[in-house]
């Protein structure tokens, strides 16, 4: 299985996009410590955009390169490879090169200039949430034969999880704002791995307080030990329900 | 060596193999004929694994498909269309799998030498022509020095050169006792390398009978012709 990996990771490291992507990181993560003189701005910028483009490159890069590969898998299935050991490998190739990337680009100016516990929060979600959306674009990748349609899945599962579940969750708040949904919050919120990895770090930045109500709620079950065991295992979760579910779905699939 | 019971598969609505049974051993060479779309290569694809069957089941030297990996170790497999990773240089991929695969046997690395693909190593996959591509798969399918040979049309798009030193080495094996299937429409080439024939039609089995038996009871000199009399008077 090694070897596999060893292969996908040479492959994927030839390709540019990778490198493109951490350049673009670590320029972004420069400036915008450069240019806010107070740190905490600095990261409240920097959690914007790890929630925002981390996981939009995760799940177009993963996709497309899946795609791009099916030779590449087809001709390993014909070999003496068990089926599972090869998409694990594509898995865990494609999660190492981008928070690989993620870590080089993003993680050493961070480190550099905020190498305090929000920081090393920021940059533990930042992983986290390349590594599930890798997971997610599988799942897409491995449903749909048609590489447009896939990928058109891939986007629209980012746009849901980044853009449309924030409005449905304000739209249930509005609607339901006689009842007392704080609980039920912590529940719904677990459903979004990007809503967690933003509740997780804003936590640590101590600015819960202006999440009003809610976030006392949050600071309450998140700032505890429990709950930060709690939330990263729904991350883990979040990373192994949809490989295993597309593991499942690639082992009957016909090439 | 391989032995097919009952092998059903459908694509949607289209019903390509219909309960396929069939046994082969090693020493036959097996041509595997019928018309385009009759379930060829999904059959081969399915012994590969490669396309999983709704019911029945194949096994390969007495292990199941299904369930196992290792038996692919013994079975050497040239597709129809080489698919390649675009991006790598010949000499990359057959060290690639040669890494992959382990074998603990000698390499046959005869084709490689016969076709000249040494001179070719430093070519990428996507410049290839389709010719050059059908000699990577042949000379990979024979690298590994397989027990089970698997051939999906391989003469498709080789030089008159080039698959006569194909059809030498499938000679070459068969005298060393190895089990090959081939499937071709070139039915004079077949004539030479095949001791059985199996013919396939709309995803079952017609007819599996020795070329010596088959040329008897048609009455026959040459394979085309003992073929195109089966096909106009079709067994009932």
């Amino acid at each position: 299985m090694i070897k596999i990996i060893k292969y996908i990771l040479l492959d994927i490291l030839r390709n540019k996009m990778v490198l493109g992507y951490a350049v673009f990181l670590f320029a972004i993560t420069f400036t915008v410590f450069s240019l806010e003189d107070s740190t905490l701005k600095g990261l409240l910028s920097m959690l914007n955009l790890v929630l925002f483009i981390v996981p939009l490159v995760s799940v177009i890069f993963s996709t497309i390169y899946v795609y791009n590969s099916s030779e590449f898998i087809e001709l390993l299935v014909s070999q003496p490879l068990k089926r599972s050991r090869i998409w694990l490998s594509i898995f865990v190739g494609l999660a190492g090169a981008l928070s690989l990337a993620f870590f080089a680009g993003a993680g050493l100016p961070m480190l550099f200039y905020e190498p305090s516990p929000t920081g090393l929060m920021l940059l533990l979600m930042g992983f986290l949430i390349s590594v599930i959306f890798v997971a997610i674009a599988m799942l897409a990748a491995v449903h749909t034969r048609d590489k447009a349609k896939g990928i058109g899945f891939a986007i629209l599962l980012w746009i849901y999880f980044s853009l449309l579940f924030d409005g449905l969750v304000l739209f249930l708040l509005f609607q339901f704002a006689d009842y007392p949904l704080e609980k039920a919050m912590i529940g719904i919120s677990a459903l979004n791995p990007i809503d967690l990895g933003r509740i997780l770090v804003l936590l640590k930045m101590d600015v819960s307080a202006l999440m009003g109500y809610t976030g006392a709620v949050f600071k309450e079950f998140y700032g505890t030990d429990k709950g930060l065991i709690v939330s990263l295992s729904v991350m883990v979760l979040w990373i192994a329900l949809p490989l295993l579910y597309s593991l499942k779905k690639f082992n009957r699939k016909d090439l | 060596m391989i032995s097919a019971y009952k092998v059903n598969k459908s694509f949607g609505k289209l019903k390509v193999l219909n309960d396929v049974s069939f046994t082969c051993n090693s020493g036959q060479c097996i041509a595997l004929i019928g018309p385009n779309g009759c379930g060829k290569t999904t059959f081969i694809k399915c012994v590969l694994g490669m396309v999983v069957p709704d019911a029945g089941t194949i096994t390969v030297m007495g292990k199941d498909v299904a369930s196992g990996w290792q038996y692919r170790s013994e079975v050497g497999y040239m597709p129809q269309v080489g698919r390649y990773p675009e991006n790598m240089q010949i000499g990359q991929v057959i060290e690639m799998l040669t890494d992959i695969r382990q074998s603990h046997k000698t390499i046959d690395d005869d084709l490689i030498s016969a076709f000249a693909l040494k001179a070719l190593y430093h070519k990428r996959m996507r410049t290839l022509s389709g010719g050059t591509m059908q000699k990577v798969s042949a000379a990979i399918a024979f690298l590994f020095g397989a027990s089970v040979l698997i051939l999906d049309e391989p003469t498709a798009g080789l030089d008159p050169v080039a698959s006569e030193i194909l059809k030498e080495k499938v000679l070459a094996e068969k005298e060393r006792g190895k089990l090959i299937l081939i499937t071709s429409h070139i039915l004079s080439e077949l004539d030479e390398l095949i001791s059985d024939i199996v013919y396939m039609q709309d995803g079952s089995i017609l007819l599996y009978k020795t070329l010596y038996a088959l040329k008897e009871e048609t009455g026959e000199t040459k394979l085309s012709r003992a073929i195109a009399h089966i096909m106009t008077n079709k067994p009932s």
